[in-house]
């Protein structure tokens, strides 16, 4: 087992696609870095963060980007989204296989601002575009830092979401809502709950994620292949029913959650999980096992 | 020499001994806190030249003294190596140039 | 001619008497109400008592403290504080609202900024820095308190005590106390008719509180595996093949980091493959460090001999009972005084780490504008004259030391150390911040944490110093320049004297230890996740919740 959290972008790349399969576009010797970080006194990256380009899988062609979440958080700057937008756009022409991002990521790289917000909406829109044009896209989340902000917005628009239960995967980090909500009603160093609150676990059992694996590359990886070709039609109908199904779960928690009880726990019993408290403690393949249709 | 308030830029050139054949470039390391990324590339000239921008500023003598005994070691002519530093001390500056030499004399064997 | 005056004999008795009356008449017995703790403390403590507040940085009696710190001025003043550690704040109040104005400790870690201001501003006289060991001998000579506010797990109607797993310094407070008169404070976090065991007799304890919430413990030896980072695999690597298999190191301490913690990890792999288990890390005086897991599964370990719990291990101890020290009723019985003896007589080796290193090999933690002290590294990081029991590794270093026809052996005494901290700040230093930090403090001493003469070896990213076999205060200095890397120490090395300490295995490097640096990598540990120890431990180790990510 090779831990997938562990692994650098590139080893991801390496272990995953098949054998030197990978060819890259604007690789690091192209130094297509960000034009705003040196003004701030940030070192950049030659590949700004993500590696772009177009590999094997199981023999089938797909484009891929990874994400480096050691640099800048795997922030999305100005250069990193353009990079994910050339990609997309790319795979409209290419119509390859699938388009497989390993995500790994923060969200908009604060120190870029604007360029940064404005690019990962052009991800957004690139991406609706890509499925539109019948090529699914299929995303990797199991890193230590997650996918959180934009970047989370930006998964939830995939075809398929692929989570280890180390991955995370929400919109706000958790100092966020304790900074805006105050510690008793988050507390970011209870990590536990973090987890139980955006963790793969909890995103598979609540219909967020699609798949839930071991952190082992090789379990994406095998995930992943049976993903490709596997199309999620993306239509008015669609966007209704993701609606009306998010309407009935945020109704789930309209009756309070008993004192002293955990929120989690609660919904995932509200859900229908059986042995919603004992999640925690249970191994991939048990919780897997655990989610009702 | 500096690019910007915050960023240091530090420039080296030192005569090389052994010529490398063309290869490949070599990247390692990933620009993080304590860390550095490094690019190896093959180069026409005669020289090993080094070019280092870090955020860790006024350490130019100890990243001359770091890579002096590197060359020492190493010797190399016809390559360039570019380095992203985020303040990575000399005990991980000498470990990644170490893994790319690695990296370089693996390729060169294959 | 006249009979000279009589002396009384039995003062402390009787002040012990009226002190027990003075609570009897305010109709507190030895179960106490909560709400009522301030009460017994003005009624029990008198002004310029010695007052010993547990504990140590990881058990508190914070109940307690906080209940002193509120206690009125007017009534409780010129309070002399003996105390392991001064770690909460409620201990620093206590000077601050002038209750207490002298103290003797030997750590203060989270404190050390409030306690240095203290001191700048005069409010406070320290009699000492103490290493802990030394602190408990004193309480059994001149610093005997005259009342002690203890925590224990449990107590029963009658007033027996159970500790618990973090037993620590609890043994050594009480005895001394209750055996010189004085009186004994205990808060508990719950009352049972029968404790799994009796650690405290109830005739040595005055009074019980119940405390509104079990008593603080802090997970300090708690190390994530996915922090440790290349470089500290690369020295463990050095310290394993150049130290621990050189000298057969079977009985040692290690010092807190993730240096040791890499150390740890690396013993069912890396040490394994150089065929040692067996040979080295079979005994131990050692704080259950949930980084010795897999070393315990993959049967290098007999025996743990701990100063205190941690916090999410006792059922893994309790599960092993063959190699941790457990009572009858299954919990484990920690013991720092006794596990600080061990650590100095009974060990062949101390390893850690430090923040300041000079030229002498004197190592300190002390940084200016924070007074942090020792805790027990310069007991564990000193070689003592008393040994007289000889193991292969304590010959081997006494030959290095003092020649072949040695009298007498030496203990292994190992800083590992990068050359650069944080921010490149080095390490290695002309002159330590101890000598500035001692002016700004007016103490008699430079608060040195282990001196350079107890130091045998230093490991550091550059490779291993041998200060053993150096003969000279000139070549000591240069093999420590001669591992002190790229700081300004390290780059004013004389190279040729430096090359001939080589020669001789004084200085030795990676590739003279037939490590290639490269092989340094985190795959090399047995577990590199919280959650992998978890699995390790067979799901028995339940971590804190601050080192979940799963």
């Amino acid at each position: 087992m090779i831990s997938y959290a562990e692994c650098s972008a590139r080893e991801r790349l390496a272990r995953l696609l098949d054998a030197g399969s990978f060819h890259e576009w604007l690789a690091p010797t192209e130094r297509v870095t960000s034009p705003h970080l040196a003004q701030l006194g940030v070192p950049c990256a030659f590949d700004d963060g993500v590696a772009i380009g177009r590999a094997q899988l199981n023999g089938c062609t797909v484009l891929v980007a990874a994400q480096e979440g050691a640099f800048m958080g795997g922030g999305v700057g100005e250069v990193h989204g353009a990079k994910l937008v050339g990609l997309l756009q790319r795979a409209m022409k290419e119509r390859p296989d699938a388009v497989l991002l390993l995500a790994d990521s923060g969200g908009v790289r604060l120190h870029e601002a604007n360029a940064g917000l404005i690019a990962v909406s052009e991800v957004m829109r690139a991406l609706l575009d890509v499925r539109a044009s019948g090529v699914p896209v299929i995303v990797l989340i199991g890193s230590a830092n997650g996918c959180f902000g934009g970047m989370g917005i930006v998964a939830r628009c995939c075809d398929h979401v692929v989570m280890s239960d180390i991955g995370r995967l929400a919109m706000s980090g958790p100092e966020v809502i304790e900074a805006s909500h105050g510690v008793d009603e988050f507390d970011a160093r209870d990590r536990a709950l973090v987890w139980r609150t955006t963790g793969g676990k909890h995103r598979w059992l609540s219909s967020d994620c699609d798949a839930l694996v071991e952190d082992d590359v090789e379990a994406f990886r095998e995930t992943a292949i049976t993903l490709i070709g596997v199309r999620r039609p993306f239509t008015l109908d669609t966007l209704q029913a993701e609606h009306a199904l998010l309407v009935k779960r945020s109704h789930l928690l309209d009756e309070a959650v008993p004192e002293g009880a955990d929120d989690a726990i609660t919904l995932w019993g509200r859900l229908g999980v059986a042995q919603a408290a004992r999640v925690n403690d249970m191994d991939v393949q048990a919780v897997r096992a655990l989610r009702t249709p | 020499m500096s690019l910007s308030l915050g960023i240091e830029a530090l420039d080296f050139s030192y005569n090389g001994r052994h010529p490398v054949p063309a290869f490949t470039p070599v990247l390692v390391g990933v620009v993080g806190s304590g860390n550095l990324e490094l690019l190896l590339e093959s180069d026409t000239s005669s020289k090993c030249q080094i070019h280092v921008e870090t955020s860790a500023r006024g350490f130019e003598s100890i990243w001359s003294a770091v890579l002096m005994d590197f060359h020492r070691r190493h010797g190399l002519a016809g390559v360039r190596l570019s380095i992203h530093d985020m303040g990575a001390t000399p005990a991980v500056v000498s470990l990644r140039l170490e893994q790319a030499m690695a990296e370089l004399i693996s390729r060169s064997t294959t | 001619m006249n009979a000279p005056p009589s002396r009384h004999w039995d003062r402390l008795r009787q002040s012990r008497s009226h002190r027990l009356e003075r609570a009897a008449s305010l109709g507190l017995g030895q179960v106490v109400p909560a709400e009522r703790i301030s009460e017994l403390l003005e009624a029990v403590i008198q002004p310029g008592d010695r007052v010993c507040l547990e504990g140590n940085n990881q058990k508190q009696a914070d109940f307690l403290a906080k209940a002193l710190a509120d206690c009125d001025p007017a009534r409780l003043h010129d309070l002399h504080m003996v105390l392991s550690v001064l770690a909460l704040p409620s201990h620093v109040d206590l000077f601050e609202r002038g209750l207490a104005n002298r103290l003797d400790f030997s750590f203060s870690g989270p404190q050390g900024a409030r306690l240095a201001k203290l001191v700048q501003e005069q409010r406070i006289e320290i009699g000492a820095i103490h290493t802990y060991l030394e602190l408990f001998g004193r309480y059994f000579m001149d610093l005997t308190p005259n009342v002690a506010l203890i925590a224990a797990q449990a107590a029963d109607a009658d007033g027996n005590l159970y500790l618990g797993p973090n037993t620590e310094d609890t043994p050594a407070i009480v005895e001394a106390t209750a055996f010189k008169g004085g009186i004994v404070i205990a808060q508990v976090n719950e009352r049972l008719d029968k404790l799994p065991r009796v650690d405290v007799p109830a005739d040595w304890v005055d009074f019980t509180v119940l405390a509104p919430r079990p008593n603080h413990i802090e997970p300090l030896f708690t190390r994530d595996p996915a922090q440790i980072t290349e470089i500290e695999v690369l020295m463990a690597m050095m310290a394993i093949k150049g130290i621990y298999a050189e000298y057969g190191v079977k009985r040692l301490n290690h010092g807190i980091g993730f240096d040791t913690a890499a150390i740890e990890l690396l013993l069912p792999t890396y040490a394994a493959d150089l065929g040692l288990k067996g040979k080295i890390c079979t005994h131990w005086a050692l704080n259950p460090h949930p980084t010795l897991i897999p070393a315990i599964e993959a049967g290098f370990v007999e025996s743990v001999h701990c100063f205190g719990s941690e916090v999410g291990m006792d059922a893994y101890i309790s599960a092993r009972s063959d190699v941790f020290f457990t009572g009858a009723d299954g919990s484990m019985r920690s013991n720092r005084a006794f596990c600080q003896t061990a650590g100095l007589y009974a060990c062949d080796m101390f390893i850690g780490s430090t923040l300041q290193m000079d030229l002498a090999g004197n190592s300190s933690t002390a940084t200016l504008g924070r007074i942090t002290g020792f805790g027990g590294a310069p007991n564990m990081g000193s070689d003592p004259h008393g040994r007289r029991h000889a193991s292969p590794a304590w010959l081997k270093a006494g030959r290095e030391a003092y020649g072949p026809n040695a009298i007498r052996g030496r203990k292994l005494v190992v800083q590992m150390v990068e050359t650069f901290r944080e921010h490149m700040a080095p390490v290695f230093v002309e002159e330590l911040d101890a000598w500035q930090l001692q002016k700004s403090m007016g103490s008699e001493l430079p608060p040195i944490m282990i001196y350079g003469d107890d130091v045998s070896h230093i490991v550091t990213e550059e490779g291993i110093a041998n200060l053993l076999l150096c003969r000279t205060l000139e070549e000591r200095e240069q093999a420590i320049r001669g591992v002190a890397g790229y700081t300004a120490v390290g780059l004013a090395r004389d190279h040729r004297m430096v090359e001939n300490l080589r020669d001789r295995g004084a200085i030795r490097r990676p590739q003279d230890l037939g490590i290639d640096p490269r092989q340094a990598t985190r795959n090399l540990l047995a577990t590199r996740s919280m959650r992998d120890l978890v699995r390790a431990s067979g799901g028995l180790y339940q971590p804190p919740k601050r080192f979940r990510n799963w």
